[in-house]
């Protein structure tokens, strides 16, 4: 292949790419200013309440309560390499506030509440829904994306402040249970060793990526093609920007909080 | 009134609007025919503001639709019957009836909203115990008809029917012709409908618009249709494979 045809593509690529950051942060924006105006939609934000904080809750605690376990084991095991066991505790506190509790609720809602909002929305679009939502003088960004986008930052972080204590739990149950530790003395290590930093960077993460799984569910089913593989496309694609985007937001996020 | 002069829409390489022009006078009913995929609810839309159109001027009661200033003010003079009905999956029948009031500038309380969708129901021959169910349990033409019912609840000035009757077998498509009939008659409102149902075009207009090429090619009152003399009108309406338009074998 040509050199310049390589540049040319590689152009194009990167050009792509970029618009669709403008597009996606535009969007953002957009949405964020219509959070902020009237009119409010009181009835469909107390719905994305209850499908995207209740209805998750069972998933969340699910997910967290697996995850803590299986920790606390893989502490105790890698730590006994070199008379390390004692710090399942810590480990498992700093590891699922830190790291796990959020990462993990934020794919979860990326899997369960990113698909049913692109689905949604998208099958919205192609049945001419979005259309008629106009026509009746109600902007499909207000009546749609806002109550979705706020629901999500108002609840995603109470997920991962319930995911963390589950998680700690699940650690606590095995390691009590199965691996002789004191109750009360692994609760006490727990507490003396997260720090106040450790809480606030789990809720910041658990608000950004919640903002990150609604904005990609919303973006993707407003912008969807048409028919049924237009909403496959829809749905497939704003799961994959989500999680990847939720993976990359944690990195920079753990940067911001721990690099100092 | 309604006049859209020299409107132009392209999509990426398909020119679909090429400098349509036409005007519905207020309080007729005007029919805009012609083959599928010829632009014809790309023409509603962009008067509703749904599309923009790439160039030409949409005016309503002469103003331009592209500069209304207050936009909810101006959408709440429109109904529209969206050709798969777009009735909303998460409402009951009566607060899809009832959108419009229910929230924004025309909002009333809700037993009166529920009161008017009732009202409305009836009105497109539906009884009340359907008004708690949801738009999927009924059938095309019962949902055919929720949406007319929702076009016509805040008693519009226009309304626009984008193929109402496709879909339905010909006994319904003879019901909603007359409801739509009827109804804007009783409103004095102004309708634009589109549809390629020749036995619709003659209950319902008054005038008719053949849109073919991007552009309107024949326009003239329902009455003179038949001896238009003009050969694309003539093929159309007696649905023939030869003659100027291109027919895909």
């Amino acid at each position: 292949m040509n050199p310049l045809d390589l540049l040319a593509r590689l152009g194009r690529l990167v050009l792509s790419v970029m618009a669709s950051f403008g597009r996606v942060t535009l969007f953002t924006l957009d949405a964020a200013s219509h959070i902020l105006r009237p009119p409010y939609y009181p009835r469909e934000l107390g719905v994305a309440l209850l499908n995207i904080g209740w209805l998750s809750l069972p998933v969340v605690g699910l997910t967290a309560i697996f995850t803590g376990g299986a920790l606390a084991l893989q502490i105790y095991a890698g730590g006994a390499r070199f008379n390390a066991e004692a710090v399942v505790p810590q480990i498992v506190a700093i590891g699922m506030v830190r790291e796990l509790g959020p990462v993990l609720v934020g794919l979860m809602i990326a899997a369960r509440v990113t698909s049913s909002i692109a689905a949604e929305i998208a099958t919205m679009k192609v049945t001419e829904q979005i259309d008629a939502l106009v026509t009746l003088s109600t902007h499909p960004m207000k009546y749609l994306t806002a109550p979705r986008v706020l629901a999500a930052l108002i609840t995603v972080p109470v997920l991962v402040g319930i995911g963390d204590i589950i998680g700690i739990m699940g650690g606590y149950t095995v390691a009590v249970q199965n691996l002789g530790f004191n109750a009360a003395a692994y609760l006490q290590n727990t507490v003396d060793f997260l720090e106040t930093r450790d809480v606030v960077s789990s809720l910041v993460k658990g608000a950004v990526f919640g903002v990150i799984a609604a904005v990609m569910g919303c973006y993707y089913g407003m912008n969807s093609g048409r028919g049924a593989q237009g909403v496959g496309r829809a749905t497939k694609g704003s799961v994959e920007a989500a999680a990847v985007l939720i993976l990359a937001a944690n990195f920079v996020l753990t940067g911001v909080f721990f690099s100092i | 009134m309604i006049r859209m002069e020299n409107v132009h829409k392209a999509f990426g390489n398909n020119r679909v609007l090429q400098g349509m022009t036409l005007e519905v006078p207020r309080g007729t009913s005007t029919v805009i025919i012609g083959g599928s995929g010829t632009g014809k609810s790309v023409a509603l839309k962009c008067v509703l503001g749904l599309i923009r159109p790439d160039s030409g001027k949409i005016y309503v009661d002469g103003k331009d639709a592209a500069d209304t200033g207050d936009r909810d003010a101006f959408l709440a003079r429109f109904g529209m019957l969206f050709q798969g009905g777009a009735l909303f999956d998460s409402l009951p029948v009566w607060q899809n009836v009832a959108f419009r009031l229910l929230r924004g500038s025309l909002k009333r309380p809700v037993d009166e909203a529920r009161a008017i969708a009732i009202e409305k129901l009836r009105r497109v021959g539906l009884k009340p115990d359907v008004a708690d169910r949801l738009p999927a349990e009924l059938s095309g033409g019962m949902q055919k008809r929720v949406g007319l019912a929702r076009a016509i609840a805040a008693e519009p000035e226009i309304i626009f029917f984008d193929e109402p009757t496709t879909g339905l077998d010909p006994i319904m498509a003879g019901v909603i012709n007359e409801l739509i009939r009827e109804i804007v008659t009783e409103m004095g409102a102004t309708a634009m409908t589109i549809t390629h149902d020749m036995t619709s075009v003659r209950a319902i207009a008054d005038n008719v618009a053949m849109l073919h090429g991007g552009v309107i090619q024949w326009t003239g009152p329902v009455a003179q249709m038949d001896d238009s003399g003009d050969p694309y009108l003539d093929q159309f309406i007696h649905g023939r494979a030869e003659g100027p338009i291109e027919a895909v074998r």
